[in-house]
């Protein structure tokens, strides 16, 4: 037998003996009830009982998932740099969406970015501070007790990074679309720390600065910043985790990741588009150029069956994927499961909320045939998810096999299932 | 009549609500504003300094950027990137970046350089250039993609009027507002 896979029926005897030695040499005989029957036989259907995990003081304290549970983050491969690099810099981390379930990505499997490469830094929270100044009648420096203080918020926001999809032709939903998650944020609106420092009317933008060994800097509107961004330090429940951005970091819903300044100790408000470095790469030859690195656009995939999987046998499977839109809620997802020629309209299985992932599903009784499987989200301000097609023909451009979208990728993916029921990339 | 009177009231407790502040926070000491090391693109907050191409290749070697970036800057050694891009001035500002190549040709003000420079580099030892020292290395940046002369003197008056191949055929992010689309409809080819 295998001595790791130890029955309950064994640790139990072996705990009784224990117990049971224990009450004799403290002569306590009440003890005698936890012990085993005298025959020692125990209910039949204990034999199927699975072995035990022990109960260490770090699982008391800080629980691990089942070691059966085995989804990974992977570094990115697109964009210039794999992660850790040699120097131990962190740039792209892509998480595991083809296991993805409902809607909250755990904090430990959120993807990951920094700005350029970064050591992920390790503050000190109680050091942290926040400071707001440039054209404020109050500038002001706050810890992270102080921004507790504040009336605080709890939303729902997906992040992310304007690379992903990048590559749409890799094997899994991961390579393809792994660089965004969706997570429940909770912090004070920035709006709130805005009024409190006194915003000048000059101000139109303002700068929020990480602390992260680059110091990494972006340019937001200050009308944004007065309308959803979060300062947060909250993240499913428990703290930020140190790349997540830890002890606090801005969200700002709908924004390219970059944006989402983590480790966030400085916001300036400026009467002017400044020019750091983060600014310098949402700069375009054309404005269409321009739009198009900045907010993310009306996006869904499919998750399962994705690149990399295979189904089993013919029959009924829940067709399931997320959805969401950088300007609002989702409205609606439909799926077709012939390359396109008809749809339907999944089943949403959340309430959509503005700038969040929404999961979706269509039951589907697979016939054991050839099929391309995809999804297409429309939201609330009705933005429509394009083909790569569509896309090309809106912006007036000539639409080739190989044409590469500007930008955050959203168009419409495609997953191809074979007679056999492995899953391949529809657009590879 | 009456209810068209109570929408000043509500506006006022509205107006009150938005005004709120809670009197959290300090205010920062001169010496924490002066930490601050965001600049404008005017140029204003730049520190007072001075430096061209010739000091800004010894600085090169004697900061060790050279171990990360390689001789004359264009990279290849580790995975830190080329600084020099790959076309020279004959090629249109935009195409003068491609890979790996990261210096800011492309940027309509150097002050992008300096301040990248002076918020990240060397890797380990940020904050640790001086002034003089960051006019310099910007300066030889410059002068290797054949952006000024290796004489020209950069310094907190001038850095912002390097003429960048760019010049003004750029355009930055759009305006924003709640709820409008991501591509604006008059960028659109085709009505929606």
């Amino acid at each position: 037998m295998d001595p790791k896979s130890k029955s309950r029926r064994e640790l139990l005897k072996g705990g009784a003996a224990a117990v049971g030695a224990v009450a004799a040499s403290a002569s306590v005989s009440k003890i005698a009830f936890a012990q085993t029957p005298a025959s020692g036989a125990l209910p039949s259907y204990a034999e199927n009982e699975a072995p035990m995990i022990p109960l260490t003081d770090d699982l008391i304290g800080y629980g691990v998932r089942s070691h059966y549970v085995t989804s990974k983050r992977i570094p990115s491969t697109t964009g210039y740099a794999i992660s850790p690099d040699e120097f131990g810099l962190s740039f792209h981390v892509a998480t595991p969406l083809q296991d993805s379930i409902g809607t909250i990505q755990a904090s430990s499997l959120h993807y990951t970015a920094t700005t350029k490469k970064t050591f992920i830094p390790d503050i000190d929270p109680a050091k942290h501070t926040l400071m707001i100044d440039g054209l404020v009648d109050r500038p002001r420096i706050f810890t992270m007790a102080d921004l507790k203080r504040f009336p605080s918020v709890t939303r729902f926001h997906f992040i992310e990074c304007n690379s992903n999809s990048a590559a749409p032709t890799d094997k899994t939903v991961q390579q393809t679309h792994g660089l965004t998650s969706n997570a429940e944020w909770t912090g004070v609106l920035l709006s709130t720390l805005f009024k409190e420092v006194g915003i000048k009317k000059e101000a139109s933008w303002f700068v929020a600065e990480g602390a992260e060994e680059e110091k990494g800097a972006s340019t937001i509107p200050m009308l944004k910043g007065m309308t959803d961004v979060i300062v947060a330090y909250g993240m499913n429940g428990e703290a930020l985790r140190p790349q997540n951005g830890f002890p606090v970091r801005l969200i700002v819903p709908g924004f390219e990741g970059i944006f989402n300044t983590k480790w966030v100790r400085h916001i300036k408000a400026v009467d002017q588009y400044q020019l750091n470095m983060n600014d310098y790469g949402h700069l375009n030859r054309t404005a269409l150029g321009a739009a198009m690195i900045y907010q993310i656009g009306p996006k869904s995939v499919i998750t399962f069956p994705s690149g990399g999987q295979k189904l089993p046998d013919h029959g009924w499977y829940e067709i399931t994927g997320l959805a969401w839109s950088g300007q609002a809620a989702v409205k609606n997802v439909e799926v077709s499961t012939d390359n396109g020629k008809t749809w339907h309209i999944a089943e949403l299985k959340n309430t959509p909320h503005p700038m969040a992932h929404v999961r979706f599903g269509y039951m589907w009784n697979w016939d054991g045939g050839e099929h391309v499987i995809l999804s297409r989200t429309t939201d609330a301000i009705g933005q429509v998810q394009p083909s790569r097609e569509q896309l090309a023909k809106a912006l007036g451009v000539e639409f080739t096999p190989q044409y590469r979208p500007p930008g955050n990728n959203n168009t419409i993916m495609k997953w191809k299932i074979a007679s056999d029921g492995s899953v391949t990339n529809g657009l590879a | 009549m009456a209810s068209l009177k109570l929408v000043p009231v509500f506006l006022l407790l509205g107006g009150a609500a938005l005004a709120q502040t809670y009197g959290v926070g300090r205010a920062p000491t001169a010496a924490e504003s002066a930490q601050s090391i965001t600049l404008s693109p005017t140029g204003a907050g730049l520190p007072v300094g001075h430096g061209n191409a010739v000091e800004g290749k010894e600085l090169y070697t004697s900061k060790s950027c050279i171990v990360c970036h390689g001789p004359e800057a264009t990279g290849g050694v580790t995975s830190a990137p080329n600084l020099q891009a790959k076309f020279g001035p004959d090629h249109n500002a935009w195409e003068r970046r491609g890979g790996g190549d990261q210096v800011a040709v492309r940027a309509p003000n150097a002050i992008i350089l300096w301040d990248f420079i002076h918020r990240a580099m060397p890797l380990g030892n940020e904050g640790t250039l001086a002034p003089n020292e960051i006019y310099a290395l910007t300066a030889y940046l410059l002068y290797v993609n054949k952006i000024i002369p290796e004489d020209q003197v950069l310094d907190q008056n001038n850095l912002t009027k390097v003429k960048m191949p760019i010049g003004n055929e750029y355009v930055r992010v759009p305006d924003w507002k709640p709820n409008s689309p991501r591509i604006p409809a008059s960028l659109l080819k085709i009505p929606k």
